[in-house]
């Protein structure tokens, strides 16, 4: 309802925002998707797959559609990238039998997700033991170029991780708002969670600054059509 | 009303009510019973209950216990107590054996047998000619012979009487004021209180030994209900009173202890209830509550109400300041107020919201030269700090109380003897509970000043004044029972005896608010309770609870039980954070460096607050001006600031809007002119000018006025409905004015108008016909508009969370073993996002658009105004403000909103500091 608001939706054209790290420049996606163009690569962390049966195992009956709502997201920006690889940075799914509760349904969507494409599924904390009946292949890190792409961040340059959340509130005049963000300093970054239930850490938490060092470092705030970035220290 | 003659009670009607024991204990104190204390005797000698209306000091706590201390002293009419009790069994253990003070009931040592004779002296009175039928003595009840064995606990015939009370404190306060004439008269009458900081021990007791007299909350009730013992507990119970009547149903408790009233009536049909209320606009639609509803009929408990109390004198402080255009904190008055203050012995200074409170504390003491003792109560205190104060005020000891509607209720503090609402009064029965406080003497008038903020709370005022002479009532109507409570209730009734859907859905309806409930909603709330309620079947394996072959449903462990009684309850707080004072951090709001942590607690404050301020804003809390510093955790860190004014004044209008009758009585204010006359003259002019100038909105009519200022074009229309009605509003006219290419920027809402700018000229556009505001204000917006709106609104999303919590679907407490698991917890937006998409007609979901109608969105409101002013609109294209608009306009910038198009604010916002960088 400002004037910014007029001008996004003259134009469907979403603004390209890149994050850099060790000098590759990867398109951040307001979905929270990085792609590395070069490479035709898609990165997505964190997906939680079956996040919401894992909670209704321990009474607390989320609603059922968390994995099919995560897939089609995952569908749209695939269909916005077309990449040829897809990496999925750990905790693709939130348990370890979450693979199993998979209905036929998205089984299926994720397959068609996986065709005509190579598709890595890195291991995290959550699903330290992927099967080999998923598609693609599982790996506990990969390396392309000067990336690294593993899960838990070690704050070694050249690193892309997931598993931290990285989430930004920032003061907006009349109220602030919380986001999901990219949290990136140049040199390495962390991803945002991509699953549809997945929460989020501030980025002002001291897991950020050991692995940043200082609060100098950028946090790129999804919007809902564009990412906008600020500096960390501005943000809570 | 009529004034009460306390000699207009015939001697024999109280003889024939009250014993001598009785009479003699009133006449000891100087009393006689009176009226409607009489009236509920009578009542409950009929077996007949009854809902009393009474205003505050008319003894209405004692009327209620009345029925049952005279019950329960042995001394009542040999007709009301006999019949061996239903459940038996139990007696044989019941024991009792007691001492007599005065003569009166049986001798000392005397044992009671399982089958309990009457041991009576039998009554004197005459007898009544309207006696129970055949029937109802069948069905009547006998209390085995009550015997106090003197201070030790007693062993009783079980528990006769319950009360349930809003308010914990109240609970606790309403047992101390019950003692004394228990004690006084020698009653044998054990009397416990129940509440959530009763130990565990005494709880166990209360199940295995129940009092005479139980007090407690609605949800102690449902955690009692809940339970297998719940039918050996209330078997013997007579009597229920609730106190606060009014207050209660306006609430989910209300929905809540409506439920546990069915439940209550399955399980002991021979209870009779006593409502305790304010007075209220239906007293009929009220008295439903207390009695079953017989399948889609209606049925009232009988309505007893005290006449007596002396209408109140109510002015408007005719200040002789300047009045305000805008805002809420009435400075301008203040020199006044405190001089008010001074005259008066103990007055109680009522604002709507806990920052004005805040400020205007720090402002009397700002003024106070003479050192009057003068206290701060609001809910956001500490519970210690708050019970302080109510014990200051009742020794005596302070001469003024800034309170919020955190005193609304409660048992009398001390001699109040004057009431000032500064502000909007909001609601006429509102401001008359209010006044009612300052009621030292029952029979002489409450005495309140009204102090209006600012020139449209004038006009709220004089319809106020003019609402409470003609004694004229606005309390909302009866609820309609929420589909979350019944999901809650619904897990309660699984945790105790098994239950048949059928045999529950009947119970159900037997409740009031519950009585139109649909079959199908119904079942799926116990679909819901079961596996969630998804379109998809893949959580049977995780039910919560289940059927048997017989198809009753259980818990299906217990952990589900021992999670139900950890999340009891229908109030959700707000999320509060802890406010703690700390030392200011010199490096600004960049440096991370660590703030000193631990630091003073000064007390707790919702958390949407502090997510509208940005670091470095000050605010008033715990009565001064504190900079906000950081946010760590559940922990907000402030520091001392020197300023004398805080940069965040107020926040929203206080959580009640404008009732729809006083907003009615100010239109037709406006509407006549004449009748300005009586109003102060700088308001009067203000109206003329209007008049003049642009014009004054008819009853009926919608006024909408469009104006360039600044560079902006502006459009304000006066609804009168309330800030939370217009907000719901505002959003919906920028999503229209956007597609009208109309460019609006932002909106601002207060109690009676809304405005809107943009960059387009909108009195152009509506001259071009480009712009038709019969259709902008079309209540088609309540269609499509509003639900790509809600998809969004944060105000949804709220009432949702709320949504979920109550219904079970999410804990707020955890068991010690899930403790470790809170940081993996998910956050109900992302949840409404999800379920919102693929089911869209969820129960949960239609709870939280039940809610939307009246709650935070006040859609209902929104949609009779639009239907009220269609065809109604008239339109002024004006060259500049008009000065009914200056107030509203005034307070852009410091209660603007700016929608939820959170894109543009975080551009904006990242924009902001790129210019910053920049110079």
């Amino acid at each position: 309802m400002t004037a910014g608001a007029l001008a996004s939706e003259t134009s469907d054209e979403m603004r390209v925002t890149k994050v850099t790290v060790a000098d590759v420049g990867f398109v951040a996606d307001c979905s929270g998707a990085l792609f590395w163009e070069e490479q035709r690569l898609l990165v997505v962390s964190d997906l939680h797959l079956e996040k919401g049966s894992s909670f209704a195992a321990r009474g607390v009956l989320l609603p059922p559609y968390d994995t099919v709502a995560t897939l089609s997201r995952l569908a749209a920006v695939i269909a916005r990238h077309d990449p040829r690889q897809v990496i999925a940075l750990g905790d693709s799914f939130h348990d370890r039998t979450a693979h199993e509760r998979l209905s036929d349904a998205d089984r299926e969507a994720l397959a068609a997700l996986q065709a005509r494409r190579s598709w890595i599924w890195i291991s995290g904390n959550h699903d330290p033991a992927l099967p080999s009946d998923l598609g693609g292949v599982v790996a506990t890190e990969v390396a392309i170029g000067p990336i690294a792409f593993r899960h838990e961040p070690t704050g070694a340059s050249g690193e892309i991780a997931g598993h931290l959340h990285p989430k930004a509130r920032v003061p907006t005049r009349g109220r602030s708002i919380e986001r999901r963000c990219f949290a990136s300093d140049g040199e390495r970054a962390v991803m945002p969670a991509f699953g549809a239930y997945t929460g989020g850490l501030s980025i002002r938490d001291a897991a950020f600054a050991r692995i940043f060092g200082s609060p100098g470092f950028t946090a790129h705030v999804l919007g809902d059509n564009r990412v906008h970035a600020f500096v960390a220290s501005r943000c809570y | 009303m009529s004034t009460l003659d306390l000699f207009s009670v015939t001697p024999p009607e109280a003889a024939d009510l009250l014993s001598r024991r009785f009479r003699d204990w009133f006449a000891s104190r100087g009393w006689s019973p009176r009226e409607h204390q009489l009236a509920l005797l009578a009542k409950a000698r009929e077996q007949r209950s009854a809902l009393l209306i009474a205003p505050t000091g008319a003894g209405k706590t004692l009327a209620g216990f009345l029925p049952t201390l005279v019950e329960l002293s042995g001394e009542q009419d040999r007709k009301d107590s006999h019949l061996p009790l239903k459940g038996g069994g139990r007696h044989a253990r019941g024991r009792v054996s007691a001492t007599e003070r005065d003569g009166w009931g049986p001798a000392a040592g005397t044992e009671q047998a399982a089958d309990p004779r009457p041991n009576f002296p039998p009554f004197r009175g005459k007898e009544s000619d309207d006696r129970a039928s055949g029937e109802e003595m069948a069905a009547e009840k006998v209390r085995p012979s009550l015997i106090s064995t003197g201070r030790s606990v007693r062993r009783t015939g079980g528990l006769h009487t319950l009360y349930i009370s809003p308010l914990k404190a109240l609970a606790v306060d309403i047992a101390r004021n019950l003692e004394t004439p228990v004690a006084e008269m020698g009653l044998p009458i054990r009397i416990e209180t129940r509440t959530g900081d009763t130990p565990v021990s005494r709880r166990q007791r209360q199940r295995r030994y129940p009092p005479d007299i139980l007090l407690t909350t609605p949800e102690q009730l449902a955690l009692l209900l809940a339970s297998d013992d719940a039918p050996y507990l209330f078997s013997s119970l007579k009597r229920i009173v609730l106190d606060e009547l009014h207050a209660l149903v306006t609430s989910k408790r209300g929905d809540l202890l409506s439920l546990g009233l069915a439940r209550l009536w399955t399980i002991t049909p021979q209870i009779r209830a006593i409502g305790l209320s304010a007075t209220v606009a239906e007293p009929e639609q009220l008295a439903r509550f207390l009695v079953p509803q017989p399948g889609g009929e209606f049925a009232s408990a009988d309505v007893v109400t005290a006449g007596g109390a002396a209408p109140p004198v109510v002015e408007m402080l005719d200040t002789r300041e300047r009045l305000p255009w805008s805002g809420h904190s009435a400075r301008h008055a203040l020199p006044e107020v405190y001089e008010l203050i001074k005259r008066n012995k103990t007055t109680l200074v009522f604002v709507n919201t806990r920052s004005q409170a805040e400020m205007l504390f720090q402002d009397l003491w700002r003024m106070n030269d003479d050192g009057l003792a003068i206290a701060l109560h609001h809910g956001s205190l500490d519970v210690a700090q708050r019970r302080k104060v109510e014990d200051a005020m009742a020794a005596g000891k302070l001469r003024g109380v800034v309170c919020t509607s955190s005193l609304d209720l409660g048992v009398d503090w001390g001699d109040v003897d004057l009431v000032i609402n500064i502000g909007a009064p909001k609601g006429s029965s509102r401001l008359m509970q209010r006044i009612g406080r300052a009621n030292h003497r029952f029979d002489e008038a409450s005495r309140a000043v009204l102090v209006p903020a600012n020139r449209f709370e004038v006009l709220e005022c004089a319809v106020a004044i003019d609402a409470i002479a003609e004694n004229a009532q606005d309390t909302p109507p009866l609820r309609t029972g929420a589909l979350d409570v019944l999901a809650q209730h619904v897990l309660g009734c699984a945790c105790g005896k098994p239950f048949l859907s059928d045999e529950l859905y009947d119970e159900v309806r037997t409740s009031a608010p519950y009585a139109a409930l649909a079959r199908s909603d119904f079942d799926d709330v116990v679909d819901f309770v079961a596996t969630g309620g998804y379109a998809l079947k893949t959580y049977e394996r995780f039910a919560r609870i289940k059927q048997d072959k017989q198809g009753r449903w259980r818990v299906a462990n217990p952990k589900v039980r021992q999670s139900y009684r950890l999340n009891v309850g229908t109030i959700v707080e707000e999320t509060m954070l802890k406010v703690r004072l700390v030392r200011s951090r010199a490096g600004g709001s960049g440096s991370t460096g660590a703030i000193a942590r631990g630091g003073r607690m000064l007390g707790e404050i919702e958390e949407v607050f502090i997510e509208g301020l940005v670091v470095g804003d000050t605010f008033v809390f715990g009565g001064e001006v504190v900079r906000y510093e950081a946010l760590v955790e559940d922990q907000v860190y402030v520091s001392r600031a020197n300023d004398k004014d805080a940069k965040v004044p107020s926040y929203m209008g206080g959580k009640f809007p404008l009732s729809t009758y006083l907003a009615e009585r100010v239109r037709k204010l406006l509407d006549n002119s004449r009748a300005w006359n009586a109003l102060p003259d700088q308001v009067h002019d203000w109206l003329s000018l209007q008049k003049k100038y642009s014009r004054v909105p008819a009853v009926r009519e919608l006024l909408v006025e469009t104006f360039p200022r600044g560079g902006s074009h502006y459009l304000i229309c006066y609804p009168f409905e309330g800030r939370l009605a217009h907000q719901t509003l505002g959003m919906l006219l920028t999503r229209r004015l956007e597609r009208a290419r109309a460019r609006p920027l932002g909106f601002v809402a207060n109690e009676y108008a809304l405005a809107v700018w943009g960059v387009g000229d909108l009195s152009f556009m509506i001259r071009q016909g480009r712009l038709d505001l019969n259709a902008l204000f079309d209540a088609d917006m309540l269609g499509d508009d509003l639900e790509a709106w809600l998809a969004e609104s944060a105000l949804m999303k709220r009432t949702f969370r709320n949504c979920a919590i109550i219904s079970g679907l999410i804990a707020r407490r955890f068991t010690d073993e899930e403790k470790s698991r809170r940081q993996v917890l998910f956050s109900t937006d992302l949840i409404y996002d999800v379920l919102r998409k693929h089911q869209a007609d969820h129960v949960l979901l239609r709870a939280a658009r039940g809610d939307a109608a009246t709650g935070l969105l006040d859609l209902r409101r929104l949609g009779d105004m639009l239907s009220r002013v269609k065809g109604r609109i008239t339109h002024k294209s004006l060259d500049h403000v008009s000065p009914l608009a200056v107030p509203a306009l005034l307070e852009i910038g410091r209660e603007s909103v700016y929608g939820e198009a959170s894109d543009e604010l975080l551009a904006e916002a990242a924009e902001e500091l790129v210019r910053e960088a920049m110079t």
